[in-house]
C-alpha cells in the first residue's frame, strides 16, 4: 500500500462509476468467529456522491484495459484514457481496510475484458475466493460476470459472491450489435441462465442438506442503457418484465445514457442524460414489482412510451377513469394500491386501520396519503364528491402538472398598476 | 391539575404508571425533578423509582401488546422529544384500559404519533449505521465520533458488535457525552472525563495509526472520482445524507 495506489484507485473508480447497480441487499449473514463483517439483509448505503447516487459497495474495476470497443462505454479500447490494473493483494487490502472503517458495505468487482472472457473471469474469481477463504471476509460481494464466460467459472463465482450480474445494456439485439459489435444477446443471456440455474440448484440442494453451499444468495441483477438507441419504453419494460419472470432476477437497473464518447456518430448527441425518462422507468419498474401492475397496463402499442409529465401510476389512472372512485372503506388492498397518491405504506395502514372504524379524509391526510392527487380518485365517508368523473381527466392532469411557480399567475384578476420608469 | 414528578428514566416513567393506577389518579402533566411546579397544581406526587414496580408494568405491557409496539415505545423514549414521556404514559394507559387491541388503529392520534416518532428514531439508528466512520488509532482501537439527533446509539450497538467483532472500537456520542467500547468480548458504556478534544471529530495525526491517513486519502479520492459530473445534484445528496452528518464524515473533510 503506498501513494501510487491512489492514482490507480481514482482511474479505476472513474471507469466503474457508470454502472448503476449498487444494492447490497438480499443476503443476511451473521459474523463468524475470526472473520470480518456480516451482511445485513436489507442493504446499507454508506455515502452519497455529489450526483446524489449512493455509495454502498466499493465499486471498482479490476482493470480498465478492455479488448472490446463498445460505443457507449468509457473503457472502450479506442479511447485514450489512463489505464490501470489492481493486483489481487491491493484489491483485497482496499476492500478490507475500507470495510473496517465502515466506509463500505462490501465489494462490487467489475472488469474490462483482457485476453478473453474466461481469463478475466478467472482472475476476478480468484480475488473473491481469496477474500472469502483466506481472509474470512464475510461482508457483501457483488461480482460482474463477464459476457461469454464459461459455465464452470460462473459456478465457482456463485459460491463466493452474494450477487452476480450480467448487463443486457441494450434492449434490442440489433442495436446492441450496432454499438457493440463484439457482443450479442447470446453472450449475455447464457451466463444469466447459468446463474439462474445455479441459484435454483443450490436452493434444491439446501432443501435436502441444510449446510449445502449457497449460490449467489442475493440473486442477480442487470442493467439497460436508456436513450442511446431507439428502443421505446415498451421494448425496455417488456424485456424487464420477462427478466423478472426468472426467480433469481432481483433488479433491473436503468441507466440514462451519458455521452461519454461524444465523437462516435452512432450515438445520439445529447446535452443532458435523459434523467426524467430514467426516473419514469424506475417508477414503472416499481409498479411491476410492488404494485401488482401488469406490464401491458403500463405500456402497450397505443402508449409505447411513458408519459414524462406525470408518473406511470397517475397516467394509468387518468386513462382508466372507469376504475375510480375507489371507496377507501371497502375496496380491497390491490385496488387501494392503485390510487395515485397512495403508496405501499399508506395502503397497508389503511387496511389495518379500517378494521377499527370508518376512515375519514382527515385520517388519510394524517397517515401520509398525498391528498392532492388522491382526492380525485377516492371516496370515503364524508368527502365532497368531486372525483375524476366530475372533474374530467384532462382537468385533473392540468391541475396536477401545474408548476409550483405558476401559482402567482393565478392572481391574474388582481389589479396591476404599471409605474412608468 | 394533577402533576407527577419523576427522575427522567424509563423505569421512573413506568413506576409513575404503577403509582397512578395504585392511587387511581392520573397525571395531566409529568415534570422532571428540579423543574418548577406548574401553576394551578392541585395534586402533586413525587414518584420514587422502583424497579419492581416498573418491571411489573413492562411485563403487563409485553403481555398485552406485540413486541413491535414495545420496541416502538422504547424508541419513543430514546427520542428525548418534549412530551414523549406523556405520550408513552397515555399509550400504556390506553392499553391497560382497553379490552381489545388498538395498536393497528392509526386513526388514533397517539398510535400514529408513537409510530411516527419511533420511525424517526429508527431512521436515526439507520443513519448511524450508514455514517459512522472509524479512524484507526495508534493503540489499535478504532474510534468513531457521532452526534445523532435522537439518542439512537444504543439501538445500533448490536449491529456494530456483530459486524466489527474482530476489532476493538469506541463509538462516542459527542452530543450526549457517552459512548460504547468494545474490547473483542463485550460492549460497555463509557464516559470520558475530558472529551473536548474529540468534539471536532478528527483524531490528531500523532494519535493515528500509521496507515490511517493513507486510507482516509484513498477514500476521499475514491469518493470524488465516483461523482458523475453530468448528473450533479447536490439537493439529492443532501436529502439522502443530511448535512448534520458531514462534520464526522471522512469523505466530506
Amino acid at each position: 500500500m503506498n501513494e501510487n495506489i491512489l492514482a490507480k484507485l481514482k482511474v479505476l473508480a472513474e471507469s466503474a462509476k457508470y454502472d448503476v447497480s449498487c444494492a447490497s441487499s438480499g443476503t443476511s449473514r451473521k459474523s463468524i468467529a475470526g472473520g470480518i463483517g456480516n451482511a445485513s439483509g436489507w442493504g446499507i448505503c454508506h455515502s452519497f456522491t455529489e450526483d446524489g447516487r449512493c455509495v454502498s459497495l466499493l465499486k471498482i474495476m479490476m482493470t480498465n484495459y478492455c479488448m472490446f470497443d463498445c460505443a457507449y462505454c468509457i473503457n472502450r479500447r479506442s479511447n485514450d484514457i489512463p489505464r490501470a490494473t489492481l493486483s489481487v493483494q491491493e484489491l483485497i487490502d482496499l476492500t478490507i481496510e475500507f470495510y473496517k472503517r465502515n466506509y463500505i458495505e462490501g465489494l462490487f468487482l467489475s472488469s474490462g475484458v483482457v485476453n478473453n472472457a474466461d481469463y478475466t473471469m478467472e482472475r476476478m474469481v480468484r480475488i473473491i475466493k481469496e477474500l472469502r477463504t483466506v481472509h474470512r471476509y464475510n461482508g457483501y460481494i457483488h461480482m460482474k460476470s463477464i459476457p461469454g464466460a464459461s459455465r464452470e467459472l460462473v459456478a465457482e463465482a456463485g459460491l463466493y459472491a452474494d450477487r452476480l450480474s450480467v448487463n443486457v445494456e441494450i434492449a434490442k439485439e440489433n442495436n446492441l450489435k450496432m454499438l457493440a459489435p463484439e457482443k450479442d444477446h447470446q453472450s449475455v443471456y447464457k451466463p444469466m441462465h447459468y446463474i439462474g440455474q445455479g441459484v435454483l440448484e443450490s436452493r434444491e440442494e439446501r432443501r435436502k442438506f441444510r449446510h449445502a453451499p449457497r449460490f449467489a444468495p442475493a440473486g442477480q441483477s442487470t442493467q439497460m442503457i436508456v436513450g442511446a438507441t431507439n428502443e421505446s419504453d415498451k421494448d425496455i419494460l417488456y424485456l424487464s418484465n420477462n427478466l423478472y419472470q426468472r426467480p433469481s432476477m432481483k433488479r433491473v437497473y436503468y441507466s440514462g445514457f451519458i455521452p461519454v464518447n461524444s465523437y462516435d456518430s452512432r450515438l445520439p448527441a445529447l446535452k443532458q442524460a435523459p434523467l426524467v425518462r430514467e426516473n419514469r422507468l424506475y417508477q414503472a419498474d416499481w409498479l411491476l414489482r410492488f404494485y401488482g401492475f401488469r406490464v401491458d397496463e403500463i405500456v402497450d402499442d397505443a402508449y409505447p412510451d411513458l408519459d414524462l409529465e406525470v408518473d406511470p401510476k397517475l397516467s394509468w389512472a387518468l386513462r382508466h377513469p372507469e376504475q375510480f372512485p375507489v371507496d377507501i372503506n371497502t375496496a380491497d388492498y390491490a385496488m387501494i394500491l392503485r390510487v395515485p397518491g397512495i403508496g405501499v405504506k399508506s395502503a397497508k395502514l389503511i387496511v389495518t386501520t379500517r378494521r377499527h372504524g370508518r376512515i375519514t379524509s382527515a385520517t388519510l391526510k394524517k397517515i401520509g396519503v398525498v391528498m392532492k392527487k388522491a382526492q380525485y380518485f377516492i371516496t370515503c365517508n364524508e368527502l365532497p364528491v368531486f372525483t375524476i368523473h366530475e372533474a374530467r381527466p384532462e382537468y385533473v392532469r392540468q391541475i396536477l402538472t401545474q408548476k409550483k411557480g405558476n401559482k402567482k399567475e393565478a392572481d391574474k384578476n388582481q389589479l396591476t398598476i404599471l409605474f412608468p420608469d | 391539575m394533577i402533576v407527577f414528578q419523576y427522575d427522567k428514566t424509563f423505569e421512573g416513567l413506568l413506576t409513575a404508571v404503577f403509582d397512578a393506577y395504585n392511587r387511581r389518579t392520573f397525571p395531566e402533566q409529568l415534570i422532571i425533578e428540579g423543574e418548577p411546579e406548574p401553576l394551578f397544581t392541585t395534586e402533586f406526587h413525587p414518584v420514587i423509582t422502583d424497579t419492581d414496580k416498573s418491571n411489573r408494568v413492562w411485563a403487563g405491557m409485553q403481555k398485552k401488546v406485540s413486541k413491535i409496539v414495545c420496541n416502538m415505545l422504547m424508541c419513543v423514549w430514546l427520542s428525548e422529544e418534549a412530551g414523549s414521556d406523556m405520550l408513552i404514559f397515555r399509550y400504556i394507559r390506553k392499553t391497560f384500559d382497553s379490552s381489545r387491541s388498538f395498536e393497528t388503529n392509526f386513526a388514533d392520534d397517539d398510535v400514529l404519533a408513537v409510530k411516527n416518532i419511533a420511525k424517526r428514531v429508527s431512521n436515526e439508528r439507520h443513519y448511524l449505521i450508514m455514517f459512522v466512520r472509524f479512524q484507526k488509532a495508534a493503540d489499535d482501537i478504532w474510534f468513531a465520533p457521532v452526534a445523532p439527533r435522537y439518542n439512537a446509539l444504543p439501538l445500533a450497538i448490536e449491529h456494530f458488535k456483530d459486524r466489527f467483532s474482530g476489532q476493538k472500537w469506541v463509538i462516542y456520542d459527542t452530543k450526549r457525552h457517552y459512548g460504547y467500547f468494545y474490547d473483542l468480548q463485550t460492549v460497555e458504556e463509557i464516559t470520558l472525563e475530558d472529551d473536548k478534544h474529540l468534539l471536532q471529530g478528527k483524531l490528531d495525526e500523532e494519535l493515528m495509526a500509521k496507515d490511517e491517513k493513507l486510507f482516509q486519502e484513498l477514500w476521499q479520492g475514491y469518493f470524488k472520482a465516483m461523482t458523475i459530473k453530468e448528473r450533479i445534484n447536490p439537493r439529492l445528496q443532501r436529502q439522502h445524507m443530511p448535512k448534520r452528518f458531514w462534520k464526522y464524515l471522512t469523505e466530506k473533510q
